[in-house]
């Protein structure tokens, strides 16, 4: 079901958390909310699900007006960085929890349960208790706690925040791989741009309390409305006045047109990727070449060389100018 | 040798505070054996004290056990003006006498003042009777389930009961199921400690019931007063059910401590 958000604005107090924020998650997306920390992004999440009020701004799930809706009845499933595990009660009562209070019976509940521990993997652990799970297993128990009520969205607060880096990147993988499999329409909030850029199919670009930008994974990071989104979405160097990808950027031995003079400062070999660190009147640059870029030239701490943009394909690269921001 | 005189100071401090009198109690107690301290206990003066104790300790530790739940949940869980005052409040019955407590009831409830004036027109006696009892016992053992419970609710966050809404659990949904259960040790506790402390509570008691002997008296007062009237035999058997039942809230909260530990 759709989400749409129109003119949200909250405050904390002085803070202004989300500043005149509109959203259209459409129906069946995975949508990630990106966006460094203290950015907003949570609040619109929790404004979503009705964890918070909004000063002013509606509101709309699948059509309808939700603003002033109490969590309980917005039929939102919403997971936790920190699980929100119910610590007392087994895996299976915890996933249960949901159907339980919908009073749906006994054998209806068992079936459902069951049905959604397998699908999260945790068949075996559903007599354990939270605490005897590692945490991408908690993570995942929660996931099939808020989906057993049927959510007509679901929202997920960092949901991989708190887990290692190895779990982190399998979790990501599944969430894609259940979405796939579910279909209902997700939010996740994130401030990983990789997270984003591999799981989800649009991202929303929060800061400030203000939207940067929304797109799909490869429209910001090939068109980004400005140099923040920029930066947040990928590498960049600086050359002259410009932000630039430093993979859009090659050196040469000879100078030309687009080139400007540069002096090399460092040679990391970091395997197949070469990372260049020069000085450009004063300024620092990096590029980013490949091992065979870098075998054809004579690269050596002090060497001379011309640093300009690719030139196979230029018009694939969008340099704004810096300060071109909104 | 710091170490075992540290050990040995806080044994002989204990040993002279505490075990030695206790147990002097003990010992005294059951001097001549059993059958005097039954002969005392079942004294009809001795039986009516027991059961004002237990009602009003009873009373007192129900409607404790109700509002410190209520209070803990409004301090911890809500942002309102007066907050901090409340909070201050709570522990006001730390600091306060009891015989202070004790006269503070009667200025407010006894027959002379114009609340409690207008309450004994319409027949209902506060001071000297049973309802002034409880109120100076709830009084006293206040901020008891309050600070047990609140560390705990801060501890154990928002998030759980957030869960549960979203999952559609209204509020005493939310309240029984997931928060109740994780308070459940730390609310033990604080009933424990405001049973035995108001089965204990003299002072605010003594001011406010009247010592009416096979009316208001207490438990406490009981022991006082055998022990003014040169019935030292009914005064150690009366000690020795106190006591006894302390040993037992000691021995109940020791099992307790540790499960609260664990969850």
């Amino acid at each position: 079901m759709a989400i749409t958000a129109r003119n949200v604005t909250k405050r904390f107090g002085d803070f202004v958390a989300l500043e005149d924020v509109s959203v259209d998650v459409p129906s069946g997306s995975l949508t990630a909310l990106l966006g460094p920390s203290g950015g907003g992004k949570s609040t619109l999440l929790r404004i979503i699900a009705g964890l918070e009020q909004p000063d002013s701004g509606v509101v709309e799930i699948a059509g309808t007006d939700a603003t002033r809706l109490p969590p309980q009845s917005r039929n939102v499933g919403f997971v936790f960085q920190h699980y929100a595990a119910f610590k007392h009660m087994s895996v299976y009562r915890n996933v249960a929890f949901g159907l339980e209070i919908r009073k749906r019976p006994k054998d209806e509940i068992k079936r459902k349960v069951d049905e959604l521990l397998e699908l999260v993997h945790l068949e075996q652990f559903a007599h354990r208790r939270p605490a005897q799970l590692s945490g991408g297993q908690r993570q995942r128990m929660a996931l099939a706690r808020a989906l057993a009520v049927e959510p007509q969205v679901l929202l997920l607060d960092e949901p991989f925040g708190a887990l290692d880096a190895q779990v982190r990147k399998e979790l990501r993988k599944w969430l894609r791989r259940l979405h796939d499999e579910v279909h209902v329409t997700t939010v996740f909030v994130t401030h990983d741009q990789e997270e984003a850029m591999e799981v989800a199919d649009s991202i929303v670009v929060i800061a400030g309390g203000r939207i940067e930008q929304t797109g799909s994974p490869s429209e910001l990071y090939e068109q980004p409305a400005n140099d923040f989104v920029m930066s947040f979405l990928g590498p960049v160097t600086q050359l002259g006045d410009r932000l630039v990808r430093p993979h859009d950027l090659e050196l040469h031995e000879e100078p030309d047109a687009t080139t400007v003079e540069a002096t090399v400062v460092r040679v990391l070999r970091l395997g197949f990727e070469v990372r260049v660190e020069a000085v450009v009147d004063g300024v620092d640059v990096w590029v980013q070449l490949t091992r065979e870029q870098v075998d054809g030239l004579n690269l050596a701490p002090g060497s001379v060389v011309h640093v300009g943009p690719v030139r196979r394909t230029p018009e694939r690269t969008v340099v704004p100018a810096i300060n071109a921001g909104p | 040798m710091a170490k075992w005189g540290l050990r040995l100071a806080a044994l002989a401090y204990l040993l002279f505070l505490l075990v030695l009198p206790v147990g002097l109690v003990f010992w005294r107690t059951f001097q001549h054996g059993l059958s005097p301290v039954w002969h005392q206990l079942t004294e009809p003066d001795a039986l009516h004290a027991f059961q004002v104790t237990l009602k009003v300790a009873i009373l007192a530790v129900i409607l404790n056990t109700v509002f410190g739940v209520l209070v803990a949940v409004l301090v911890v869980r809500h942002e309102f003006p007066g907050k901090r005052l409340l909070n201050a409040f709570i522990d006001l019955p730390l600091a306060v006498s009891p015989v202070v407590v004790g006269l503070a009831l009667i200025l407010v409830y006894g027959k002379f003042s114009s609340f409690g004036g207008w309450l004994a027109d319409r027949g209902i006696q506060v001071i000297f009777s049973l309802p002034g009892m409880v109120m100076a016992t709830i009084f006293v053992s206040l901020p008891l389930v309050v600070r047990e419970v609140a560390p705990v609710l801060e501890e154990i966050g928002i998030e759980q009961e957030q869960a549960a809404w979203t999952l559609g659990a209204g509020p005493v949904q939310t309240f029984r199921r997931v928060t109740l259960p994780a308070i459940r040790w730390a609310l033990a506790y604080g009933v424990v400690l405001t049973l035995a402390r108001s089965l204990g509570e003299f002072g605010a008691i003594a001011v406010v019931s009247g010592r009416f002997v096979g009316k208001t008296q207490t438990l406490t007062l009981y022991v006082e007063q055998q022990f003014q009237n040169f019935n030292v035999a009914g005064a150690y058997a009366a000690s020795f059910v106190l006591a006894f039942i302390a040993v037992v809230i000691l021995v109940v909260m020791n099992v307790l401590r540790p499960k609260e530990e664990e969850a």
